[in-house]
């Protein structure tokens, strides 16, 4: 019970925040760039004489970069908007009416991230589906995997949460922002160390990027959405410098399940042993 | 027996850092009972608090409220508490943060229906229940707080600093609220400095120092006390003053007065007999109580408590 009231009221929180708001509005001024973009791209390819296919791949390659720019957009927002609400609630004092409750600490914790995980879910549909409602009415092209894409993207703004409550339950809420999106920073290179390992053939860069992906497979989950949504051409050439060509397993994938809910244990067990 | 005791700690102590918040602190306060916990700031009311509560864990020592651990879950349903500086999400109006709190006591809807009016004509928020928390002042903020720490109908209630931030009319309604729960059955543990309100309200008070009981007194029933006495009176024969000898601690003549002191006012009609048996006039019998404002400051010391 506990966990859905403290889940219902972390997601109205969480629905009033500016960094939210923000957020839509940059998505949407994305999406209308984006849009725009891809109008002028398809009438300037119509009056060449290029083959369906090229033009398919040329839409395609668009249509990931988008969605590159919405994962952005949606790991900034998932860390930026969560990121005070334990270290921040308890520097206050706020938590104190709430723990004080007969409601277990596990329950006020799980229920926020619940609400914060229907926040970023709701995020994650309007703003994948806009990218591809332009790319297909505009472009005539569609994500192949669309789902399991949206799914990967979607466990990869999981990790960041749940790393972020970590943070947030030892650490004030400007450590545990610098911590997070470093962390994903770190994410983001090993995993471009790892693409041209792979286009090079070099093992041991690949190797680097695995452990920086070991330490916090965020990255890993993104390009393992790229892989499944990109154009099986795309996939074959491995052409694309936004999509996939060294692709993480489904034992990363496997992995980076085992490390969120490693990370909310970790959050609960620390939330519940700390003094508020 | 531990079930008639609301509060219990043995030798509570905690350390934050280096920092020794709570010395040792051990107190006993029975149900029914209004408590006073005074002492200068820092002297480490709210961290003891925080421990009854199972906000803070204790570096050692024990603590029960209501004849469970501190920190029990089920014993935090008949627990009420408004913390010092009550804030909550400032976008709630009045009636949505009570039936929010009401939810985590885990009370029906249909029973905070009918609670939440009741409790907001309580405290005087009734024309503000529509009104949001970011608009209220800070007495306002401190009377929806205490209106939320009453919501279940706490056999326990903890309030910390209650009347900072109220005007007049608040703290005479802080008062009434304290005196309707004491009338109820339930305890209450009234954490402040401000002395006039202790010793409107409470029935016994323990003063805090550095994290430790230094004293604790009942207000009501007095008598028992040490106290000093002064008498005027004439013709007061060494006799006299040897009788009184062995019945007061002390016995000082300073002019036409005798000052004692006393190990309780029960004494007093003893010496004043005895008195007129040795052919003194007796003019006055002037019992001096020692304030609570007068132990406060002694115990406190000199330095504020700076």
């Amino acid at each position: 019970m506990g966990v859905w009231t403290m889940a219902g009221v972390t997601f109205r929180e969480a629905a009033r925040k500016k960094v939210l708001w923000m957020a839509l509005v940059a998505g949407a001024g994305f999406l209308t760039l984006f849009a725009t973009g891809l109008h002028f791209q398809v009438k300037d390819l119509a009056s060449q004489s290029i083959s369906p296919v090229l033009r398919r791949e040329i839409m395609n390659t668009m249509l990931t970069m988008g969605l590159y720019a919405v994962d952005l957009l949606a790991v900034l927002m998932t860390i930026l908007t969560s990121v005070d609400t334990l270290s921040g609630e308890i520097a206050s004092g706020t938590i104190q009416a709430v723990a004080t409750k007969p409601v277990p600490r596990s329950q006020i914790l799980l229920g926020k991230w619940f609400g914060f995980v229907a926040m970023i879910t709701i995020y994650i549909i309007i703003m994948v589906g806009g990218v591809n409602a332009v790319t297909y009415f505009i472009g005539g092209v569609m994500a192949r995997h669309l789902l399991r894409g949206f799914a990967f993207m979607w466990m990869e703004t999981l990790v960041l949460l749940s790393l972020t409550f970590v943070f947030g339950t030892y650490f004030s809420t400007i450590t545990s922002g610098v911590l997070a999106l470093g962390l994903h920073g770190i994410a983001f290179i090993g995993g471009w160390i790892e693409q041209f390992g792979a286009i090079t053939h070099t093992q041991r860069a690949v190797n680097v990027g695995i452990v920086a992906s070991l330490l916090i497979p965020s990255e890993a989950l993104w390009r393992r959405a790229a892989f499944e949504m990109q154009s099986p051409l795309a996939s074959a050439m491995r052409m694309s410098p936004f999509s996939s060509v060294s692709v993480p397993s489904l034992i990363m994938v496997g992995y980076a399940g085992l490390y969120i809910l490693a990370a909310l244990l970790l959050a609960v067990r620390r939330f519940s042993q700390r003094d508020l | 027996m531990t079930s008639d005791l609301a509060i219990s700690t043995r030798r509570l102590r905690k350390v934050f850092g280096g920092k020794v918040a709570v010395r040792n602190l051990s107190l006993e306060v029975s149900r029914g009972e209004v408590f006073g916990f005074l002492g200068p700031n820092g002297a480490g009311k709210s961290t003891s608090v925080n421990m009854l509560l199972g906000l803070v864990a204790p570096s050692s020592g024990t603590a029960a409220i209501l004849g469970r651990p501190a920190g029990d879950a089920e014993t935090r349903a008949k627990v009420g508490f408004l913390p010092e500086h009550f804030r909550f999400y400032d976008w709630l109006t009045s009636v949505e943060l009570l039936m929010l709190h009401g939810r985590l006591y885990g009370i029906s809807h249909a029973e905070l229906r009918r609670r939440v009016p009741g409790l907001l004509d309580r405290v005087g928020l009734t024309p503000h229940r529509d009104r949001r928390l970011r608009d209220f002042s800070k007495g306002m903020l401190q009377r929806i707080g205490l209106a939320q720490a009453l919501l279940n109908d706490p056999d326990l209630i903890f309030l910390d600093e209650p009347t900072s931030g109220l005007d007049p009319f608040g703290r005479r309604l802080v008062r009434d609220i304290i005196q309707s729960q004491r009338e109820r059955g339930a305890t209450v543990l009234l954490n402040s400095h401000l002395l006039s309100e202790v010793e409107i309200s409470c029935d016994r008070v323990a003063f805090v120092k550095e994290g430790e009981v230094v004293e604790t007194r009942e207000l009501n029933s007095s008598l028992e006390e040490p106290t000093g006495v002064i008498i005027r009176a004439a013709d007061v024969s060494r006799d006299a003053v040897a009788a009184l000898q062995s019945l007061a601690r002390s016995v000082r003549i300073e002019g036409e007065h005798i000052v004692l002191s006393v190990s309780s006012t029960r004494v007093l009609p003893q010496i004043v007999r005895c008195l007129v048996e040795k052919g003194a006039q007796v003019y006055e019998v002037t019992p001096q109580r020692l304030s609570l404002e007068e132990r406060f400051l002694e115990i406190v010391g000199s330095d504020g408590g700076l």
